[in-house]
Formats: C-alpha cells, structure tokens, sequence
C-alpha cells in the first residue's frame, strides 16, 4: 500500500480541483498522440489524426481523454487503495486493449506538462513530485495484473 | 525540482550542497541549460557537438541507467518550460521539446557500451 503524507493529500486534492476534467484530458490525450505518434496504434477508428490540428480537434480524441482523466479522478478519491480501484481498468488494458504499460507512464509525465502550462506558477516543485508520484502509483496499479 | 520529484537523483551528487536553491544547484543547472543551448545551436550535428560530453557520461560520470536517468531530467525541463511558458508550451512545441531532449540523451549514451 502507497503512504501519503497529509501534505501530499492536501497538494493532491487542491490541485485537482483546480483542473477542467474534460479540458485536461482531451488535452493530454492529444499531446500523447501527437509527441508520441505511434502511440496512434491504439486508436485506428478514431478517424482523423493526420496533423496536431486534426488531432487537438478530433472529437472522439476529447471525449476518450475526458473519459481517462474521470477515472484518474477515481484514483484520487481513493488514494490509499489504488491497486483495487484500478483492477478492472488493468485487466481490460491487458486482455482487450493490449496496451503496453510504458505508455501509461508517457500519459503521467504528458499530464504534468499540461498541469504545469495550465497552473504554471502554481505547479510548484513540492507539487511536481507528489504528482510524479501519483501518476507513477496510477501506472503501476494499471499495470498490476497483467499477465 | 528533479531532487525533489525523484530523489534517487541525487545519489549522483553526494558532493553537493542540495539545499533548496543552493550556489552549487544554481550553478550547475546553468552549465546544464548552457550545454543544450550549444546542442540546439548544434541540431544538425549533436554527435560531434556533444562529443566531450559524451565521453564524460559515459565514462566519468556514467550516469546509470542511460537514458532512463537522462528522461527524468528531460521531463523537469520540460515541466520547467511548460511552467513558464503556459499555453505557448503548445502540443507541437512540447513535440519538437521531447524529439530534442531524447536525441540529446541518445547521443550522450552513445559511448556507454
């Protein structure tokens, strides 16, 4: 089990609230499709990813990241029980979606960008790390029952 | 804010003072940042330009595991930039960023083995 210091919780918390779900998550969705194109693999009938453009607009684009950071959302009302939260999720990514989990770890880092450019001043060092870790106890419970 | 988001980091320098905003951090931050300013002036030709510094990795330094070391730096300056930045650190921006730091990574691995 993950241990989190009450600051961590508080760093947590206040920043998420400060974060437009459907925003952040079509955003980051976007940037991993465009800094890292062959993670277009995963999405062959999403249509139009031919340029940044036609991606940041695509539609089904912003409704699946809306869709995955909801479910970070998830992680983050459960903080100390991550693992069992996301079991489902990390089955599905396995068996349906076959994903490899160093992508998940390319979605963190890419959704601490778009949180620094979004907060900017605001995303100090303390909240970097605690966040880094988040989304590194996020990737590994995606990550936890593949087999 | 690598030391403090990733503190196995900091194993890499036991010899400095790693206090919030210290002369040493301050100063070897700006020899980093000073050093991918030579590489962007450089983008065509990063192998011979980071020659030196390549052989300081991967032979004084070796700084382990290579590139996995170097990507958590890559990402501080990134969040760095992006802090500083906001919405100019656009997607495309970010791309051409990420596609820079790790040719610069790869090239400073280049000797290790």
């Amino acid at each position: 089990m993950v241990h989190w210091t009450a600051e961590e919780k508080q760093l947590i918390t206040s920043i998420w609230a400060k974060v437009n779900v459907e925003e952040c998550g079509a955003e980051a969705l976007a940037r991993l499709l465009i800094v890292y194109p062959w993670t277009q693999r995963f999405f062959d009938n999403f249509g139009n990813l031919s340029s940044p453009t036609a991606i940041i607009g695509n539609p089904k684009v912003r409704a699946h990241g809306k869709k995955v950071l909801t479910s970070f959302g998830e992680a983050i009302k459960n903080l100390d029980n991550i693992k069992a939260t996301y079991s489902k999720l990390s089955e599905l990514h396995c068996e349906k979606l076959h994903v490899d989990p160093e992508n998940f770890r390319l979605l963190g880092d890419i959704l601490i960008i778009v949180l620094s450019a979004h907060l900017t001043k605001d995303f100090g060092p303390a909240c970097q790390a605690t966040w880094q870790k988040l989304v590194g106890v996020v990737a590994h419970a995606l990550a936890y029952k593949y087999h | 804010r690598m030391f403090c988001a990733h503190p196995q980091t900091k194993t890499y320098f036991p010899h400095f003072d790693l206090s919030k905003g210290s002369d040493q951090i301050r100063g070897h931050g700006k020899k980093v940042a000073g050093a991918l300013g030579t590489a962007v002036k450089n983008i065509d030709n990063l192998s011979q330009a980071l020659s030196e510094l390549s052989n300081l990795h991967a032979y004084n330094l070796r700084v382990d595991p290579p590139h996995f070391a170097l990507q958590i730096l890559a990402q501080s300056l990134q969040v760095v930039l992006a802090v500083h930045m906001g919405k100019e650190y656009s997607p495309e921006v970010h791309a051409a960023v990420d596609k820079f730091l790790s040719a610069v990574a790869a090239v400073l691995s280049e000797k290790y083995r």
